[in-house]
């Protein structure tokens, strides 16, 4: 089989099986992986930077948030329906990932980390701030009347697990392409060796920043959809535990890997729920689980896929 | 006609003239090779010519063309091509995509693998297409940052000590390349290996402490008492 038709099938193979499982799970699950879905879509945007571009983003949170206002607030305030919501969403994304990634991408290395942690928390302290309008860490709920998308009510479970699952394969999907591409395959070239693929000739910066903002629009993309679809918007997503959160989920799936953030993500989700189920010290199983991760699987779960079995995983 | 020169190019580190006013002229389809011992400035000047490194003060012209503002990535697309001193190849990446990656830059599609192709022929790792990068040897390695140059079809191709870690036999196809290319190119050559450099340049300039010592054909080169006394030793 060649490297195409394998990507085709293992790609194409979990839509599928993400496809079909909502006809067969139970209701808890159902849930549970609707969330999963859009939170792996933010890993995805989180993985294109950090995964691909070799850029560590510490401050992700900031362009969840971005297209989580930028869709509550304008349905909230202006009262725009969801389908231009989400676009005011992406649109508010794309302008602050622009900004910051014109901004950070003056630094490199660990003052880059610094610099887009202290845009997040600047992006987080603005939301407390205008409180009258954001409502601050007690967010505010987007009702159900206001949650009808083309006539399709998405406070429905299955309707919601439905908008999930399309929202996910779109970014899968576009990541897929985006890193086979000529462009992504830059990015590579860049992550693994900056000055060389310089003095090949490619605009090193005009790359990253390109990066910065496909990173940032993705992520925005989830936020935006995660506000529609569970209808509350509030700080803790713009908080730094939402930068930190991408960050576990594409290093325990495997950075640099298309599948790795819905790995990673799924894997941590039902670590959690898990282990809560057993004991009140859940949190001791989780880090007790992601140091032996750390310790051998240092790649990451597709990472180990990669070395393992097929070395073309894209 | 003149493809690059330099006027007044220097670079300072702490008061130290790594190089020192050079000026410098390369006529198109010339090899030219640049000598001199351990830290006379060679790669600091080719730096300088390419970007990697801004000059104190001085002007680059390239095709009559100040350059000397220009970021590197423009001068590359201009069409110098640089291959590194210390191998900087994609180490994780395969041999095929790391020369992919310099011939994307001009050419699309089904075009960019038979580039390839030509370019790993030519350097005589045909054999070795699919392998990683990083696992070639430390020779085969320093052929593929020449294929990296080559498959640029660059107008001037600089070249950081390629023989360095060559086998013989390496070393005599080296040779036999630079003969054919210099039909097409024009290539400015660092070399330590003195065979390499009496066979294939049509002139050299010589680097002693930052500035031109010496420049001429090689059997000038060769019978300069103040060359042979800086580098070449007097036996």
């Amino acid at each position: 089989m060649s490297d195409t038709a394998k990507t085709a099938f293992l790609h194409g193979g979990l839509l599928a099986l993400l496809f079909a499982l909502q006809f067969v799970l139970p209701a808890y699950h159902h849930g549970n992986l609707a969330r999963i879905m859009v939170l792996a879509s933010f890993a995805i945007g989180f993985n294109v930077m950090f995964g691909y571009t070799g850029l560590l983003s510490l401050g992700h949170a900031l362009f969840f948030a971005a297209g989580m206002y930028g869709m509550g607030l304008s349905v909230q305030i202006l009262g725009f329906s969801p389908a231009p919501a989400l676009i005011a969403g992406l649109i508010a994304g794309l302008v602050v990932a622009a900004l910051v990634g014109a901004l950070a991408l003056r630094t490199v290395g660990v003052a880059f980390m610094i610099v887009t942690l202290m845009f997040a928390q600047a992006g987080y302290l603005t939301v407390l701030y205008f409180g009258s309008y954001t409502r601050g860490d007690e967010g505010f709920v987007i009702q159900q009347a206001q949650r009808m998308l083309w006539g399709i009510d998405l406070s429905d479970p299955a309707n919601r697990y439905f908008a999930a699952f399309a929202l996910f394969a779109v970014c899968l999907l576009t990541t897929l392409a985006l890193v086979r591409s000529p462009f992504g395959k830059v990015l590579i070239a860049i992550r693994e060796n900056e000055d060389r693929a310089r003095m090949l000739g490619y605009d090193v910066f005009k790359y990253k920043l390109a990066a910065v903002i496909v990173s940032g629009t993705i992520s925005a993309a989830a936020g935006a959809a995660y506000g529609l679809l569970f209808g509350y918007v509030g700080a803790t997503f713009a908080s730094v535990q939402y930068s930190i959160f991408p960050l576990l989920w594409v290093l325990l799936g495997g950075a640099g890997t298309v599948l790795g953030p819905f790995i990673g993500t799924l894997f941590m989700f039902y670590l959690i729920d898990l282990s809560s189920g057993i004991t009140t010290a859940y949190m001791l199983i989780a880090g007790v689980v992601l140091v032996l991760l750390t310790l051998f699987a240092p790649q990451g779960l597709a990472g180990e896929l990669r070395k393992r079995v097929w070395r073309g995983l894209p | 006609m003149t493809l690059l020169s330099t006027r007044g190019l220097t670079k300072q580190y702490a008061g130290l003239h790594a190089v020192e006013d050079v000026d410098f002229d390369l006529p198109q389809g010339q090899v030219r090779a640049l000598i001199g011992p351990n830290g006379a400035g060679k790669t600091t000047f080719v730096g300088m010519l390419c970007g990697r490194i801004a000059p104190t003060r001085g002007t680059v012209i390239f095709d009559g063309k100040d350059i000397s503002t220009l970021p590197a990535h423009k001068r590359i697309a201009l069409g110098m091509a640089y291959t590194f001193q210390i191998t900087s190849v994609f180490a994780n990446l395969g041999v095929a995509e790391n020369v992919a990656l310099a011939a994307r830059r001009r050419l699309q599609g089904a075009a960019v693998q038979d580039a390839v192709a030509d370019a790993l022929a030519q350097v005589g790792l045909g054999d070795r297409i699919d392998q990683t990068a990083g696992d070639l040897s430390y020779g085969h390695q320093r052929l593929l940052e020449i294929a990296m140059g080559l498959v640029q079809k660059p107008r001037l191709l600089i070249l950081d000590e390629p023989t360095q870690g060559l086998a013989e036999s390496e070393v005599a196809a080296f040779k036999t390349l630079i003969r054919a290319l210099s039909d097409t190119t024009t290539i400015l050559l660092i070399e330590h290996n003195m065979s390499v450099v009496m066979e294939t340049a049509d002139v050299i300039t010589v680097l002693n402490f930052g500035r031109v010592l010496a420049e001429g054909a090689p059997s000038d080169i060769h019978a300069d008492a103040a060359v042979q006394a800086a580098y070449l030793g007097t036996g």
